[in-house]
């Protein structure tokens, strides 16, 4: 058996033990040994099996699993492959923190069960051989996260949210199914092999891809479709949240991949699916990345930046599938790459972030934003941790982050000029779009890293948080040092992801990312573009060394002093710039499309002038909840409402119905 | 001389005449308003005597307060290193093309919010707050001007760009015209010049990127200062690299360096006399107007990329 395949089978299976062992354990420490131990041991097996998958390549096997005419097929081809990568790259250094995250957790049965069975369900979608491992799997995975999102069932939001989210899972696995269903009734089998041969028209090809589109676009939480993701993700615990945005969301980047591209693949393409999945990523990531900005909520907030990373994403994939249809595989292939490496950057970043999030909120108890401040004092690593990832979210060289979102930028600039008026225009709009969304994405955090971490203390809790432990430390530190290294060596990164273009595209950028070295990124060639992260880290080392080297006076210490307050003498916390203050110019500018419900109180003593107490409230409502979520959820009520009274008749209604029904099938079918 | 020491040289070079183009904005202004000015060497002499000064910090700031005058200053630094103001061909701008240029900058002012916001006066919150706002609507229109020029040339290296407008007649090119308004409206913004910002004022209310460096002192504040100016002469070199790169040097002889660098001096200096023009007539704008400049900034590059689908590609 193949090296690949014997790794991630063993992965799952580690993962499997570990909810078995959960059962059979007992005692606090033990359990929780138990479960860390197994995730990671599965993170690292997951891997190995990513790593062995690109470069020595995958296999197939049938498991002696599933029913008896219908067995189970496991493969690790070279997209199932980096898949388990990002799933390893993530899951390795969760299962290190969540030793220490857990310590003080009271009630950790669901999380030991549900947590490891959520790992195989993400696993076994990116192994499954045939659909209906595919959707066995896909169901794990949602099943066991709403029992994850629900932990602390106790707070009726965290009820709802669970609920709203096994509901929009539910919707998404249903389109999913519908979409395995439409290539099943061309293919005859629910074997992927078989599917990725047949040949489908291109009505029925655009059915199932509009199907996959909508499911998988659920799940990723894109706009407008993210409405529950807000909601579930900051509810959960946070070393889950870190694994559902981080890994969760990729998941369903890889399921559309998967259908799109690899079972029906670039010949099945039309150019409105590039088009479609152009323009969804482009308003994913401006909507996600504004509302962000407005929320004070710091797990929402990162929710919310979930939405415009998978956004991001897309405006890859779309880019390429464009890009594909229009017969320009070495471009797609940039494109591909492009988004594969956003995916790979955003889990290692965002489930950083969550972690972070996770220890602010282990340490001081709340996650809004207004009641922190100063903890870069309390808590030194964390915020270290906390800001490298910033920084890389920022797309600010020399991180990951802006690897990515340059070869984005590469990619829309190199493509040649294709198709009609529409297409003209989306391409380069496509791109503004990113830059915007950049951009706020860096004042964002700006904001989350200057409300949380600096400035003054804005509660007791916050003034004595304490720093997290050393096993947190280290789950934290892993991801961090991958976003260096992701961002200052995309030369040996690129080239074994090139599998993947490989396999869907038959094109390969091996050779043209490194053509001049090892140090310089060339997506196509040196003439077009090149970037070299280390060398810019180099200089700025060398430059920003010699400056402090020169500048700084040895042996004495700075000055330090009161902050000047304008003579004003009792400053306090409460007077600085807090979430709300800092993203009003954004909420003023933009809000046409936010809609801010803002309402000041202004209590007046006897004299109309003299004001005692003013008070300001802002809501800011998420527009798809609000126009898409509330009045589906009216209308099935109403339907409901209907059907209900229609129970409540004599039996004379029923006969009429009866009798009417017989009519029309009769007018139909005779 | 390789091309390498040439590449050092006019980095140092842009480096160190950044404080005398802040010079001459400033007297060209006191000119025009009827007053002598401080001369044009003053910029030198306040940095001499900012680093001299002894650094004082407020009791509660953090290592991002500290350090960010550096991060700043080199991130700077590294972004106008990129920029040749003189011979085209430089092999620095292989490490970094437009794009990276515009993130380094980012990456210089992300910092610099943030130590506005580590001491905790409202101040400093509130220039972090508006200066990120603005640059957050100016960076997308900065990008879409420079990918109007990158798309003509099918690059994003400096070196390639320069080489192509150098090569291809001005008139086949309508959608320059756009993406030259827009950068320069884009550059007075990112620098803090009126009517966005005036540099010269610490009036409260209307202030951006005063309010972040009001904390600092000494050598961290001269950093930050030198940084700013520098950032000036990068816009303008830029502009001026982009849109009129006639006479920079194609080949690394010294008759050519020497002429290159004359017109260099001499295009910047017309571009600071404008500068001093523009700032003397027109008031600054209110602060939420603002955004709608830095929107048609970013609409008029945005009609210059459609411009050059539409007229150029396929010509």
């Amino acid at each position: 058996m193949n090296p690949a395949l014997i790794l991630a089978l063993s992965a799952c299976g580690a993962a499997l033990l570990a909810t078995c062992s959960a059962l059979v354990l007992r005692g606090q420490t033990a359990q929780r040994i138990s479960l860390s131990l197994l995730l990671s041991i599965s993170g690292l097996l997951a891997i190995g099996a990513g790593f062995s998958g690109l470069i020595v390549g995958g296999g197939a096997v049938t498991l002696p699993l599933g029913l008896p005419w219908l067995p189970l097929h496991a493969e690790v081809d070279a997209l199932g492959a980096f898949f388990m990568l990002v799933i390893g790259a993530l899951l390795f250094p969760v299962a290190i923190y969540t030793y220490g995250y857990l310590r003080h957790e009271e009630r950790m049965t669901p999380l030991l069960v549900f947590m490891p069975l959520f790992a195989l369900g993400m696993m076994g979608v990116v192994l499954a051989g045939d659909a209906l491992a595919f959707m066995l799997f896909w169901e794990l995975m949602s099943v066991s996260s709403y029992f994850l999102v629900t932990h602390e069932h106790q707070h009726l939001e965290n009820r709802k949210a669970g609920f709203i989210y096994l509901l929009m899972a539910h919707m998404a696995g249903l389109l999913i199914l519908g979409s395995f269903a439409t290539l099943y009734a061309v293919a005859g089998s629910f074997d992927f092999s078989v599917m990725r041969e047949a040949e489908i028209s291109p009505f029925w090809a655009s059915i199932a891809f509009l199907l996959a589109a909508f499911g998988f676009g659920i799940k990723a939480g894109v706009v407008p479709l993210h409405g529950w993701l807000p909601d579930a993700h900051p509810v959960a615990p946070s070393n889950v949240s870190a694994l559902m945005s981080g890994i969760m969301l990729k998941v369903a980047i890889f399921g559309f991949i998967r259908v799109v591209w690899d079972l029906m693949g670039p010949g099945d393409f039309q150019d409105w699916w590039g088009i479609l999945v152009l323009a969804a990523g482009s308003s994913s990531a401006v909507t996600g990345v504004l509302l962000a900005l407005q929320q004070h909520d710091l797990k929402r907030l990162l929710a919310y930046h979930s939405v415009e990373n998978i956004g991001i994403i897309l405006i890859g994939i779309g880019l390429a599938m464009l890009l594909a249809h229009f017969g320009h595989p070495m471009l797609a292939a940039l494109g591909l790459i492009a988004g594969l490496y956003h995916t790979i950057n955003h889990a290692i970043f965002k489930g950083l972030l969550f972690m972070g999030a996770g220890a602010v909120l282990h340490s001081i108890g709340t996650r809004d934003m207004e009641s922190m401040g100063g903890l870069i004092h309390r808590m030194p690593s964390t915020a270290f941790f906390f800001l490298v990832a910033a920084v890389s979210i920022s797309a600010l060289p020399p991180f990951n982050g802006f690897v990515s979102e340059w070869l984005i930028f590469q990619t829309a600039l190199l493509a040649p000029q294709m198709g009609g008026a529409l297409l003209m225009a989306i391409v380069p709009f496509s791109a503004a779009m990113l830059a915007l969304a950049g951009a706020l994405a860096a004042t964002c955090f700006v904001k989350v890293f200057g409300v949380v971490f600096l400035g003054h203390a804005r509660s007791d809790a916050a003034e004595n948080a304490q720093e997290v432990d050393g096993w947190m430390k280290t789950g934290m530190a892993i991801p961090a040092l991958f976003c260096l290294l992701l961002g200052l060596l995309p030369v040996f990164f690129v080239p074994l992801m090139d599998a993947v273009p490989q396999a869907l595209l038959h094109a390969s950028l091996a050779d043209s990312v490194r053509a001049y070295g090892w140090l310089w990124l060339t997506p196509v060639d040196v003439v077009h573009a090149s970037y070299s992260a280390p060398l810019a880290l180099i200089g700025m080392l060398i430059v920003g060394g010699l400056a402090f080297w020169w500048l700084h006076p040895k042996g004495t210490v700075i000055r330090r002093s009161r902050m000047w307050s304008c003579g004003h003498p009792h400053l306090n916390p409460r007077m600085q710039y807090n979430a709300t203050s800092f993203s009003q110019p954004l909420r003023r500018i933009f809000s046409g499309v936010l809609q801010p419900e803002e309402h000041v109180h202004v209590e007046r003593s006897a004299h109309k002038l003299l004001t005692t107490k003013v008070r300001y409230v802002v809501h800011v409502g998420d527009m798809a909840v609000k126009h898409l979520y509330q009045p589906v959820g009216r209308l099935t009520l109403n339907m409901a409402r209907w059907l209900n009274k229609q129970h409540q008749h004599g039996i004379h209604t029923y006969l009429t119905w009866t009798f009417v029904t017989v009519l029309l099938l009769l007018a139909m079918f005779a | 001389m390789s091309s390498f020491a040439i590449q050092l040289l006019q980095a140092i070079l842009l480096v160190l005449v950044a404080p005398l183009a802040v010079g001459f904005v400033a007297t060209c202004k006191a000119r025009l308003q009827n007053r002598r000015g401080a001369g044009v060497l003053q910029p030198y002499r306040d940095l001499r005597k900012l680093f001299a000064k002894e650094v004082v910090m407020a009791a509660h700031a953090s290592w991002i307060f500290r350090f960010a005058p550096y991060i700043v200053f080199t991130a700077t630094i590294m972004a106008a290193s990129v920029i040749p103001p003189l011979l085209v061909d430089t092999p620095l701008s292989l490490t970094a093309d437009v794009i990276a240029l515009v993130a380094l900058l980012a990456l210089a002012r992300f910092f610099l919010a943030l130590a506005g916001m580590d001491i905790g006066t409202v101040f400093g919150g509130m220039g972090a707050s508006r200066e990120m706002t603005f640059s957050a609507l100016a960076e997308p229109a900065m990008l879409m001007s420079v990918f109007v020029l990158s798309l003509g040339a099918h690059s994003t290296n400096l070196t390639t760009m320069i080489t192509h407008t150098l090569n291809t007649p001005m008139m086949m090119q309508p959608s320059l015209a756009f993406a030259l308004a827009a950068m320069v409206m884009v550059a007075i913004a990112e620098n803090g010049r009126i009517p966005i910002d005036n540099p010269s004022t610490h009036l409260e209310l209307t202030m951006i990127h005063e309010a972040m460096l009001l904390e600092y002192s000494g050598r961290h504040l001269a950093l930050m200062e030198w940084a700013a100016q520098i950032k000036l002469v990068l816009f303008a070199t830029l502009l001026v690299d982009l849109f009129v790169p006639w006479g920079i040097a194609v080949a690394a002889d010294a008759a050519g360096l020497l002429l290159a660098l004359l017109f260099w001096l001499l295009k910047l200096m017309l571009l600071f006399v404008l500068l001093a023009i523009a700032e003397t007539g027109l008031a600054k704008l209110r602060l939420f107007e603002v955004p709608e400049y830095l929107s048609a900034a970013f609409v008029l590059a945005f009609l210059g990329l459609i411009t050059h689908y539409m007229l150029e590609v396929g010509v």
